[in-house]
């Protein structure tokens, strides 16, 4: 049998999970493994600039393709720098490796040189880690970090490895696992017949039914068979935040995301439903508002392959776990054998009441003549400018909402944002990990001027790789989203919310070799999208200022029911 | 309402880490907790009791369930079962109060295991309420030292928690 040392058996292992790129920063602690992928070219390694963007990059790479993302750290600092983009996958379950150096073996609690316990550190941001104890373990372990990284709900894992264990000169034999066995491990691969059965029985009995779906149907790959189901009974269907491009925004059964900056006929519609089917959803608290008050009406079905978050936050009437493609699947079955209709009477008198909803907010704003313009115009921009069809990455904050609202995404695994974690810093780096993954591709990263300067460092990793990547800086001179809070719940004290001392972003562009555009007036707007996105193969930094005061609307009432919102600075319900 | 929850998992460095974690990271108690491997070397057996609503436990077992290096997992409490801890436990003994200890050692059918002059060491096994009594019946004024081994507990009848 062949024999390798430990650090070509990581990159081997690489090869063998046929992994295209390896996100990374170099260090002590894997230099080993940094000479094995020199010595090679299958895997292609990126550079970053720090390795936060490491992670998110390899996040993005991964929700844009559904394959995982791999991210290669030393130990120390670069582990503990990847430790916010692990967190962040984790909370959103992306699949993601993590390859962390350690210190030598026989150091490890010493306080050693760079030392940290990452595997301790990690343990509640990860769905598993390894500790490589010999270097034997690896191929195995690389296998196992793969299929747990990868099946059932998703998550990141991390594989330690102490330096002694990745020495050029210990050579074992390496051969590479097929299949893995963990008896411990069996996610569940079918939902219980006898409850789907039941499940398409309260759907067809509803009179004012929503599907609630989310992030779980675009990484169970289930986006066709939800839009054929939801089509096939006529319901309303709502988004959330993750969810978003699981079923055609521009469709006429779709009704906006739902949740704290929802839209109004989403979040009426599930307030005064009679049965809701939450497919690949988990009730986070941003999507449900007051859990106590949640839709007092409905029954509850819900789809989700991790049976821990059954009835965590919402009791369901109607538990499933399985993974949505399967159980979606059987479902349409049923319902064809079934010959069952919806209550059609029943259905067209909602549809008159959601139509009426929607007339009453419709994601609305006011735009001023001469003053600045608003930042819900620079999304509309950018929609049209890329024929609503871009990839497109975004940070955290009052750009991020405007973008899930305005821009209507058709397809899954164009919107890529960080919703459990909220990680500002994350839309640059993930919209590199995208453009790696699709080179041809239109890829906007919707950003703010506080989010932007957390990660912008990874501009120069940018200009290395020639990273087309469209930058939109929806420019409103404050942490926005802090200073909405602090208007509407702090009487406008502006504490530390105040974007000071704000940097030239064209001259910082062309710095770093990209072209920066400047735009102050609605009118140049169009003109200069037009002129970015023309640019192919050039990174383009679009600072676009906007009008610092505006607000996300609606935006539900804290510790209130789904229905109770502001749908202005002055209306609410 | 007090449960006990009996977990095989594998016997992997990291694994009781990971299970105490789970714990404090999500806010739930653990009242006691013991863990050995079995005859089966590859697998350890830990014994928890912790204190919870139905809600609240149905969350700890279904995210204990989720943790890979658990194979297996049974709240004991569910059906007939028995559970055992083991305490030592050094009381004073001297003068009269001599004779009291033993009588009340022998009433729980506990053993007295070393002797000084001044100190009866006690073993003592049972259920955690009788542990309690003997600490109340002999008076805690008596006790000097106190160790207890945490809950361990098994099935009534043919159920084995097994692989
Ligand atoms: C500033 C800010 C504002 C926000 N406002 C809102 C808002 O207004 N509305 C909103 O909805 N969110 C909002 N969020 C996001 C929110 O915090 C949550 O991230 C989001 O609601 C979770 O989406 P989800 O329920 O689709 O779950 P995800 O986090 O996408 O989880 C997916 C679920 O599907 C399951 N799953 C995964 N794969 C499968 C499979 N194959 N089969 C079956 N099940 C599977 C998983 O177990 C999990 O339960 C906001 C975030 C930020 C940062
Ligand atoms: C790393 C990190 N720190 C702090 C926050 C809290 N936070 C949420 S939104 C926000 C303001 C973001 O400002 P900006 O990027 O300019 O976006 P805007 O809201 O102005 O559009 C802050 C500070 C966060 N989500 N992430
Ligand atoms: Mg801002």
């Amino acid at each position: 049998m062949e024999k390798l040392s430990g650090a070509e058996m990581v990159v081997r292992s690489l090869q063998e999970e046929g992994v295209e790129y390896l996100f990374g920063y170099p260090g002590g602690a894997v230099l080993h493994i940094y000479d094995a992928i020199f010595q090679q070219d299958k895997v292609k390694h990126i550079l970053v600039r720090h390795e936060q963007a490491a992670t998110h990059a390899a996040d993005g790479y991964a929700r844009a393709t559904g394959k995982p993302g791999v991210v290669l750290v030393t130990s120390g600092p670069g582990a503990t720098n990847a430790v916010t983009g692990i967190a962040t996958a984790y909370m959103d379950s992306i699949p993601m490796i993590v390859i962390s150096g350690q210190v030598r073996s026989d150091w490890i609690g010493d306080d050693a040189f760079q030392e940290t316990d990452m595997v301790g550190i990690c343990r509640p941001i990860v769905k598993h880690s390894f500790m490589v104890r010999d270097p034997a373990q690896i191929p195995e372990m690389m296998r196992k970090a793969f299929y747990l990284a990868t099946t059932g709900r998703p998550g990141p894992v991390l594989i330690d490895i102490p330096k002694d264990k990745t020495a050029p000169h210990v050579k074992v034999p390496f051969e590479y696992p097929k299949k893995v066995k963990m008896r411990s491990y069996t996610p569940v691969t079918r939902g219980h017949a006898g409850q789907i059965r039941k499940a398409l029985e309260e759907l067809l009995k509803a009179k004012r039914p929503v599907i609630y779906a989310g992030g779980g149907v675009i990484s169970g790959e289930a986006s066709d068979l939800l839009t054929r189901l939801v089509r096939k009974l006529g319901y309303p269907v709502t988004n959330t935040l993750m969810g978003l491009g699981c079923y055609p925004a521009t469709d006429k059964q779709f009704v906006g995301m739902l949740g704290m900056h929802g839209t109004y006929e989403a979040n009426m519609a599930m307030h005064n439903a009679d049965l809701i089917m939450a497919v690949g959803a988990r009730f986070d608290d941003r999507a449900t508002n007051d859990a106590g008050k949640y839709c007092p009406g409905a029954t509850i079905v819900h789809i989700d392959v991790d049976p821990a978050t059954i009835s965590k936050n919402v009791r369901a009437d109607v538990p499933i776990v399985g993974p949505v493609q399967q159980v979606l699947d059987d479902m349409l079955n049923m319902l064809d054998e079934h010959g069952g209709q919806p209550d059609q009477k029943a259905l067209a008198r909602w549809w008159e009441e959601i139509d009426g909803w929607r007339q009453v907010h419709g994601l609305r704003y006011e735009t001023n003549d001469d003053g600045p313009m608003k930042p819900q115009q620079v999304v509309q921009a950018l929609y049209k400018a890329t024929n609503g069809d871009a990839y497109v990455t975004s940070d955290v904050g009052q750009h991020q909402m405007f973008a899930a609202q305005f821009y209507h995404f058709d397809k899954p695994r164009r919107w890529i944002n960080s919703g459990g974690l909220g990680t500002m810093g994350f839309g640059l780096p993930a919209a590199m990990g995208v453009q790696f993954a699709f080179p041809d591709a239109t890829v906007a990263c919707v950003t703010g001027e506080g989010s932007i300067q957390m990660n912008i460092q990874e501009l120069s990793t940018c200009l290395q790789y020639g990273l087309p990547v469209k930058i939109i800086n929806i420019n409103n001179q404050a942490l926005g989203m802090v200073r909405q809070w602090q208007d509407m719940q702090y009487g406008g004290r502006h504490s530390q919310s105040y974007m000071d001392s704000l940097p030239d972003f064209v001259k910082l562009a062309e710095a770093y070799g990209h072209v920066g555009i400047r735009v102050d007036k609605f009118e140049d707007l169009a003109p200069a999208m037009e002129k970015a996105f023309s640019l192919k193969d050039r990174l383009v930094f679009m600072d676009i200022y906007v009008d610092p005061s505006e607000h996300v609307y609606p935006m539900q009432i804290a510790d209130g029911a789904m229905r109770d919102m502001w749908l202005s600075k002055t209306e609410r319900t | 309402m007090r449960r006990i929850i009996s977990i095989l998992m594998e016997n992997e460095p990291g694994a009781l880490s990971r299970v105490v974690g789970l714990f404090s990271q999500r806010g739930y108690n653990i009242e006691t907790l013991t863990v050995a491997p079995t005859e089966d070397s590859t697998l350890s057996r830990l014994t928890l009791t912790t204190i919870g609503d139905d809600r609240t436990i149905e969350r700890i077992t279904k995210h204990l369930n989720k943790l890979i290096e658990v194979v297996k997992l049974v709240d004991l409490t569910e059906g007939a079962h028995i559970e055992r801890e083991l305490m030592l436990i050094k009381v004073k003994a001297t003068g009269a109060q001599r004779a009291e200890v033993k009588r009340t050692v022998d009433i729980f059918r506990g053993q007295i295991v070393d002797v000084t002059s001044s100190v009866y060491t006690v073993q003592l096994a049972g259920a955690s309420d009788k542990l309690d009594a003997f600490i109340g019946a002999i008076g805690e004024t008596q006790v000097l030292e106190v160790v207890r081994s945490g809950v361990s507990g098994i099935a009534r009848g043919e159920k084995v928690l097994s692989i």
